[in-house]
């Protein structure tokens, strides 16, 4: 079980989160909780640095979330200039964390908004890749 | 106690030097040692700076090291991306303040052109964490694009305040002969350029160039026998910030800047107000504006007035980049700081030609590494 399928373009393959990759397949995108701080990681962590604890849980995310700042780049890096304009979107999960990643083709940039509710969802690319992507609710 | 700066020298910074990255560190080292009474030999310690991933050398400070004639003395290599010749600088310090050496030579310096474009495109999407933020196609116009947005959104900046800053930089450029680009560009021509990464456009980012810089340090009872004008490093402030955009707490400013800041100030004994003349890390316009903030020359949210008010211009509240900075000179990343360096002891000296600040007495160099990654601050003074 590894970790390489994920993304259009993946530089890792071994981590300790790669069941990460599994759960998103299922149709959910997971978050690590420190079984003794209680803290929520995401992007998921196998180790929480406030008290060294290795004991994660796997918690799903719902996905709804806010839209904190954006950009539409027309200019890529390898790998994505076929894709270009795309929207890079941050935003905060209403569980606290923040997700990176892309806006979803269908938003027009013109309705994309600061603060605006999207959805965060997993979304199967090509090749048998995976990834997640944020949509319009 | 005290450590000075007695030597600058920089190459100039241009598209394609045609050169190696030793010949290339030889004229910014000879550029340095030109006015001063120093012969290489009397240099106890070298640290050299660049991004290695820009180098097809493998530990390149050995190799400078020899070609400069520094060998046998010790030589190291620092690296903090954009800041990495700041971060010698910092390095150079503690040698010098430990009574570890005497006088040590930073010399930064970047051959961009060294590898392809292609390769260079390659590299540009892993400056982000490239697990989870890479594979959506990250870049570094990207990450401070969404950073102007944040500011734009938080505070009402304009576009046309982030355009100001590159008219102010081609103004000041055109006194610059080591600058790449020596023109001056016009409001109209920077809000019609193409879009790189909404909001920002073509002459919002900085250039990829070949330079180095060099920067020759001595403790103070060394620095008279070499110069009538050392200059003092008064205040030196380091930090850091998360690499991943998800862990930010800021998304209008860059904490990293600001804890540097508080830092250099703390140890210069100064405030931001009596800061003479300053140059700022600024790689793309919102970089400079957010500096403006960060620093302390304005309050936060108000960088877009000082720029729209002409206060960071030659005669203005703070004079900022009035070498054009990296939006004009270009950006060799290892070189860079040193570059800024250069600028503000040259001001401290008298020695600024037409864009001398006259009396100038503080300065202050501000230079990232990153999107917000490494912030470093230095405090200089006559």
């Amino acid at each position: 079980m590894s970790f390489e399928k994920f993304g259009k373009i993946g530089f890792i393959s071994e981590t300790k989160v790669a069941s990460f990759v599994k759960h998103l397949e299922d149709g959910k995108i997971m978050a690590t909780r420190c079984s003794r701080c209680g803290k929520l990681y995401f992007p998921p962590r196998a180790d929480c640095p406030d008290d060294l604890s290795t004991d994660m849980k796997w918690q799903q995310l719902s996905g709804r979330c806010k839209l904190l700042t954006y950009t539409t780049a027309y200019f890529a890096p390898t790998g994505f200039r076929d894709d270009v304009p795309y929207t890079i979107g941050l935003v905060e999960c209403e569980e606290g964390v923040k997700v990176y990643a892309l806006l979803s083709k269908q938003i027009d940039e013109k309705e994309i908004r600061i603060g605006m509710n999207l959805q965060a969802t997993p979304l199967r690319l090509s090749d048998n890749r995976i990834t997640y992507e944020l949509k319009k609710c | 106690m005290g450590v000075t700066i007695v030597g600058v020298g920089q190459t100039p910074f241009q598209r394609n030097c045609g050169i190696n990255i030793r010949e290339l560190c030889f004229e910014a080292f000879k550029d340095a040692l030109e006015d001063i009474n120093l012969t290489p030999k009397e240099i106890d310690a070298s640290v050299i700076c660049s991004a290695p991933e820009y180098d097809k050398q493998r530990s390149p400070a050995g190799l400078i090291s020899e070609y400069l004639g520094l060998a046998p003395k010790p030589t190291f290599y620092a690296e903090s991306l954009c800041s990495s010749s700041s971060t010698g600088v910092r390095v150079g310090y503690s040698f010098l303040e430990s009574g570890l050496h005497e006088i040590v030579a930073v010399i930064g310096f970047q051959k961009m052109s060294e590898i392809s474009s292609a390769e260079a495109q390659e590299r540009m999407g892993r400056g982000a964490d490239i697990q989870w933020e890479s594979p959506f196609g990250t870049m570094m116009p990207a990450g401070y694009a969404m950073l102007a947005r944040s500011h734009m959104k938080k505070y009402g900046t304009t576009e046309e305040q982030l355009a100001k800053i590159k008219v102010k930089s081609g103004k000041y450029a055109l006194a610059n002969p080591l600058a790449m680009f020596r023109r001056e560009i016009t409001l109209e021509d920077c809000l019609n350029a193409r879009v790189i990464a909404s909001p920002l456009k073509m002459f919002d980012c900085c250039a990829n160039a070949d330079g180095a810089s060099c920067i020759i340090m001595a403790r103070e009872e060394k620095a008279r026998k070499i110069t009538d004008t050392p200059v003092k490093v008064a205040g030196i402030g380091a930090a850091s910030d998360t690499l991943s955009t998800t862990s930010r707490a800021n998304l209008a400013g860059l904490d990293c800047a600001i804890q540097a800041g508080k830092q250099a100030y703390k140890m210069a004994r100064i405030e931001p107000k009596d800061v003479d003349v300053a140059e700022v890390h600024d790689c793309f316009s919102i970089a400079e504006l957010m500096a403006y903030e960060n620093l302390g020359f304005c309050k936060p949210g108000e960088g877009g007035k000082l720029i729209e008010d002409s206060q960071t211009y030659l005669g203005g509240k703070i004079p900022v980049n009035i070498d054009g900075g990296l939006l004009s000179k270009g950006h060799p990343i290892g070189a860079t700081g040193g570059s800024q360096i250069r600028t503000i002891v040259n001001q401290l000296q008298g020695k600024a030609g037409k864009t001398q600040v006259s009396g100038a007495e503080i300065g202050l160099v501000h230079n990232i590494g990153g999107i917000g990654l490494y912030g470093n601050v230095t405090i200089l003074k006559r």
